[in-house]
């Protein structure tokens, strides 16, 4: 990775009926902000399922936004609660697997909130800047560097060993 | 050596605590079905082989290799690179090769660490002069080695090409049977296979009836602090029960014996990470709405990643802890 | 999870250009040369505008000249244009959920300024959407039957326009009123802009044929105190409050009023603001509707004590309409539609404390002077001040609580004109010199402006300023004169002008309950607080909530004429669906793998509409189509990864992570 073109890459997990119709109301208003984010529209923050959020960072993310509907105003009743008490928990796994709580964050954001979108994602980029890189692909190459020297020499060991009979 | 006609099987053990052996042995009589059907070609823990007579067979000379515990050290992946080059199938035993087990929960500290702590801070250990393993020590004019220790521990398809998996801590007795059955009746299903039923746990447990429909839990209990009852549903007492999450096929056995499922048959084929699938479901049954009700309910998991990665961290997303842990957390050898 | 068998995927990829919308901010040339290269994409062109009907036609030559089973289009937002894409892609004999779209115009090149940065970006969604498109499976759009009667909330203008438009075209409507009689605001005013036609001429006729209307079923003082259900099947309940007279014995006669124990009306009357009295049975005003009088328990004898001589009762006679003994109602209905016509609240001046509204007696606002203007009223139409005098000489301040960085920043649209029609009734009424001091005058509309000119030439004082003092004018102090300070702003100077009157010209707002309401029916709020349309343009009627939709004030403010516009508009939107019968859902609703399941019950209670039950005799939790709505919620929960979310499977999802992550 070369640190001086690096740029924060965030997975944006949006719920259709706030923070996405809300990242469309910046659209709309030409408001300007960070370009690290990528949308993924869900049909409720509920349905992100916490395997969706380990996937994110494990494929390079270096860090997950999650929009959802403010307390009591989900679309689908109670949808948020759910994703509410997951990222409670997921945070502190993250934290225990050695990443940084503020690479997951949860923001509650109504569909007139285009402003508040601005906001979360352009102040996400730069906590992530400061954080520098996950690049978990990265680490995992690393992490395997280990083996990989064995295999190679392993592999080579056969080359040469004849076949016995 | 014998030339027979019989199918060739080896039996290898990496990083585990050898009850996978005891598991082969646990077959009781039906072994000698076994034993009368293959010839056993491998198997240093029961019998005298030596790494040469391995290196002396024709590739895929050997029918099944099963191979249990998880890999940490060069010397287990040079040798299950050997079982895989010598062996037709190659089955992952147990969780420990599947997931990387119980001895994957190390991948939550770094090697300096564990050794460290091993060799020095553990308050068993006196090491004044600070001895610690090196990879090569010269002796009496020669150089002895030791394996080098990895700073991760990997499940084995994590280093080798894994054909079939047979799950559990141990397997039980019926899973293998019914494994090896096939295997020599060559009716074997698609490779990478996990010879177990790809259901839920809770379909065999006796308590299913006692689960209510809606669980609000208000807090998560510590199974040792807790009297339980034996006939409910241990998710509906509070107590973190991995069954919902954990493929059946181990009949149930801790919860007969009034002991929660802690997973160690690893998720269904449809789940890429065991922890995080359960993690999701433990956390949509609260009850609380606000951050802090919720923060308490969950007070009662205070070790997530040992609770729903006791057995699949290797295996799980993230694989393992990025960076050095906080040494405190880690002499205390049990979090608070 | 489950990778399925990919067949031979053929995947047309399509970016637009909207003009320079998108093509002016990112290079959309580099987009289709970077998805060319990916793995199953056949075909990868831009277009200037792909909506329009060539554009629709070349995706569809693709498809067949092609062979193409995939379309990827990265345009405008999905929320826009979907199903246009959609329905051009099921024309070409491709099921339409073989389509997706990426959102490269609001969620990138609007919003970015970096063209290389906004060009990363388009690729990083398009690659998302080229693996998970490969991974789509054929749906079948869900037909859900509609229930024909309609819901109407809230009796304005706006409520009973819809209502009896629906009425008429033979559709059963419930319009459920909070207020004990219809009319809204209308019913306050005095005269209209800019035809100065008397409100109460036009608005009463219509009010009565509401209450005369057989297909509409009028609840008058009640609210909606729950909505469930969805489009087509809502499940309403509405509470009827107590009005201690039985609506289907009471004749109107309003003999039971004559005959109370007060002798005179001695409190304050709400529907006058406060400026007339009335007794405590009472009708709020003549021709309310329905003309069912009702009694105020706080100030009624018989409530308080218990010990009445009753008079009504007795002037009610044979009748006995009159029941002390009346409690709540609620009752159920079930509609297929939902009209939300809400209306709004006037600002309250007292939030801005130099206008001196409740101060000072002789400061008005607009609303309470159409009161004092309406023959109807409080005074019998003649412009007298609290302390029995006309005024001589009267200041109207307009954008109180409007284009006010410190109240609200929206302008209100309608305070200019009903601020000019007051100017000129006063002056019709009293002879008073009238003062207008705004910011800027704002008369667009039919009539308008020509309306502006009539009053201006009337000799209004018209002052380009904002009042920025208002206190008790030191030469008069007794008569309760005011001395109003402003500046203006044209001939740039101070100016002190003496007024007897002054007239607040309050903006419009949301309701106080605005937020309860949005929750009720599942709506959303603009920035301002009024509810939501769909789209500014093109959807302006419909709410977020399909089913539900939007007439009147409670959307933004305007004008009496916008106003039965929009009714018009949300009464057809809602005949429309009722008159095709059924309505299309979207195929993401989530279903369960049985051989999968194990039946541990985990997402039975986290369904909101109860869609998921467990089947008794296999124990395996089987999903209810029809009340699934999509959200996704047990798909995410279940633990042994049994729930599958058409539209939005596991692997669908993961695919498009691992797509938008692969731009370097």
């Amino acid at each position: 990775m070369r640190e001086g073109n690096w740029r924060p890459r965030i997975v944006a997990f949006f719920c259709n009926w706030c923070t996405y119709t809300a990242a469309d109301l910046a659209g709309v208003s030409r408001l300007k902000y960070a370009p690290n984010a990528r949308v993924i529209r869900l049909m409720c923050s509920g349905r992100l399922d916490p395997q969706l959020v380990l996937a994110a960072f494990a494929r390079g993310a270096d860090g997950v936004l999650i929009g959802g509907c403010h307390p009591g105003d989900c679309h689908y009743l109670e949808g948020n609660y759910k994703t509410l008490r997951r990222f409670r928990l997921l945070r502190r796994l993250l934290r225990d697997l050695g990443i940084e709580e503020e690479r997951l964050r949860l923001e509650w954001v109504s569909a007139a909130e285009g402003e508040k979108i601005r906001q979360v994602v352009t102040d996400m980029v730069e906590t992530l800047r400061a954080l520098g890189p996950l690049d978990l692909p990265g680490q995992f190459r690393q992490w395997d560097q280990e083996v990989e020297t064995l295999k190679a020499q392993v592999v080579e060991a056969e080359r040469l060993t004849p076949q016995p009979a | 050596m014998n030339p027979t006609s019989k199918p060739k099987v080896a039996f290898y053990w990496c990083a585990s605590c050898g009850g996978c052996e005891e598991a082969v042995v646990d077959l009781a009589e039906d072994i000698l079905n076994v034993v009368e059907a293959v010839e056993i070609v491998f198997w240093p823990v029961a019998m005298d082989f030596k790494k040469q007579d391995l290196e002396a067979m024709p590739d895929r000379a050997i029918a099944a290799a099963l191979v249990n515990g998880a890999i940490r050290t060069s010397e287990q992946e040079e040798m299950v690179r050997l079982l895989r080059r010598k062996s037709q199938c190659l089955i992952s035993y147990g969780a420990c090769a599947q997931l990387g087990g119980i001895p994957a929960l190390a991948n939550q500290f770094e090697r300096e660490e564990i050794l460290r702590y091993v060799y020095q801070e553990a308050p068993s250990v006196i090491n004044n002069s600070g001895t610690y393993p090196q990879p090569a020590t010269p002796h009496n004019g020669d150089t002895v080695t030791l394996p080098a220790f990895r700073n991760s521990v990997r499940a084995l398809d994590q280093v080798v090409e894994v054909d079939y998996y047979i799950p559990g801590c141990p397997p039980t007795p019926a899973l293998t049977k019914a494994a090896l059955d096939a295997l020599l009746a060559g009716r074997l299903p698609p490779r990478g296979t996990v010879l177990a039923p790809d259901v839920a746990l809770c379909e065999q447990c006796p308590r299913l009836e006692s689960k209510p429909k809606d669980l609000s839990l208000d807090a998560f209990q510590r199974p040792h602090r807790t009297a339980l009852d034996p006939e409910k549903c241990l998710l509906a007492q509070g107590i973190p029960c991995m069954g919902p999450a954990t493929r059946s096929g181990c009949e149930a056995l801790c919860i007969k014996g009034n002991m929660a499922c802690t997973g160690c048959f690893g998720p269904t084929s449809r789940v890429l990470d065991h922890g995080a699938k359960i993690l999701s479901c433990f956390a949509s049954a609260l009850a609380p709405k606000e951050p802090q009700g919720i923060d308490q309910a969950l007070a009662g998991l205070p070790d997530p990643v040992g609770t729903f990665y006791r057995y699949s961290l290797a295996r799980s997303l993230l694989r393992r802890k990025r960076g050095p842990s906080q040494t405190q957390h880690f002499i205390r050898g049990n979090p608070p | 999870m489950r990778t399925p068998r990919p067949d031979q995927v053929r995947i047309g990829f399509y970016i637009c250009h909207c003009g320079t919308n998108i093509a002016g901010a990112l290079d959309v040339g580099e987009v289709v040369n970077h998805v060319a290269g990916l793995p199953g994409v056949a075909l990868a062109r831009d277009y200037k505008y792909l909506c329009s009907d060539p554009g629709q036609e070349l995706i569809q030559h693709d498809i067949r000249d092609h062979g193409l089973n995939r379309i990827v289009v990265a345009a405008c937002s999905p929320l826009m244009h979907e199903r246009t894409f959609r329905r051009a892609v099921e024309e070409a004999g491709l099921n339409p959920f073989y389509c997706h779209m990426v959102n490269i115009r609001e969620h990138d090149a609007w919003v970015h300024t970096d063209r290389q940065e906004a060009t990363a970006k388009a690729k990083a969604l398009a690659t998302g959407a080229v693996r998970r498109v490969a991974l789509h499976k054929p749906l079948e759009t869900k037909k859900v039957p509609i229930h024909g009667e309609v819901l109407v909330v809230g009796g304005g203008i706006a409520g009973i326009h819809a209502a009896l438009i629906l009425a008429d075209a033979g559709k059963r409507v419930y319009l459920v009123e909070r207020e004990p009689t219809i009319g809204g605001h209308m019913a306050r005013f005095d005269k209209t802009f800019p035809t100065l036609d008397c409100a109460a001429c036009i608005l009463t006729p219509k009010m009565s044929a509401v209450g005369a209307h057989p297909n509409i079923t009028l609840w008058t003082y009640s609210e909606v105190t729950q909505v469930e259900g969805y489009v087509g099947n809502f499940n309403v309940t509405v509470t009827r409050k107590p009005r201690y007279v039985i609506e289907d014995a009471c004749t109107g006669c309003l003999q039971c009023i004559e005959a109370c124990i007060y002798h005179d009306a001695r409190f304050p009357d709400e529907f006058n603001l406060g400026l007339g009295k009335r007794k405590p049975i009472h009708l709020p005003f003549p021709q309310a509707t329905p003309p069912v009088v009702l009694i105020d328990p706080g100030t009624c004898i018989e409530f308080k004590t218990g010990k009445c001589k009753k008079t009504c009762v007795e002037a009610c006679a044979d009748r006995r309409a009159i029941d002390f003994q009346q409690r709540e109602e609620t009752r159920q209905i079930q509609v297929g539609t939902i009209i939300i016509a809400t209306g709004f609240q006037t600002f309250d001046p007292r939030r801005i404390p130099y206008y001196g509204y409740g101060v000072f007696p002789t400061v008005y606002t607009a609303l309470e002077v159409e009161r004092l203007l309406n023959a109807a009223g409080p005074t019998g139409g003649e412009v007298i001040l609290r302390n029995g005098k006309p005024p001589q000489r009267v200041g109207i301040v307009h954008c109180v609580g409007s284009r006010d960085e410190n109240t609200n920043r929206y302008c209100s649209r309608v305070c200019c004109l009903y601020s000019l029609k007051l100017a000129h009734l006063i002056k019709e009424h009293t002879g008073a010199e009238v003062y207008n001091f705004y910011i800027d005058i704002r008369t667009p509309g039919k009539g308008m402006e020509e309306f502006y000119n009539r009053v201006a030439e009337e000799g209004m004082h018209l002052v380009r300023g904002k009042v920025a003092d208002v206190y008790p004018d030191p030469a008069d102090p007794a008569n309760g004169r005011l001395m109003l300070q402003v500046e203006d702003t044209l001939m740039g100077r101070i100016l002190k002008v003496p007024v007897d009157m002054l007239v607040l010209s309050v903006g419009l707002e949301p309701r106080a309950d605005t937020q309860e309401v949005r929750r009720k029916f599942n709506l959303c709020c603009g920035p301002e607080g009024f509810f939501l349309e769909r789209h500014p343009k093109l959807a302006p009627v419909s709410s977020y909530a399909e089913g539900v939709f939007l007439a009147g004030c409670c959307q933004g403010p305007k004008d009496i004429p916008d106003t039965v516009a929009q009714a018009g508009a949300a009464a057809a939107q809602a005949l429309a669906l009722i008159v095709r019968g059924y309505t299309e859902q979207e195929p993401n609703t989530a279903y369960v793998r049985e051989e999968d399941c194990s039946g541990c019950k985990s997402c039975i209670p986290l369904c909101p509409y109860t869609a998921i039950s467990l089947a008794a005799d296999k124990q395996k939790a089987f999903i209810n189509e029809a009340l699934c709505k999509g959200c996704g919620v047990c798909v995410a929960a279940c633990p042994s990864g049994s729930i599958g979310q058409n539209l939005f499977e596991d692997e669908q999802l993961l695919s498009e992570v691992e797509g938008v992550l692969t731009y370097a």
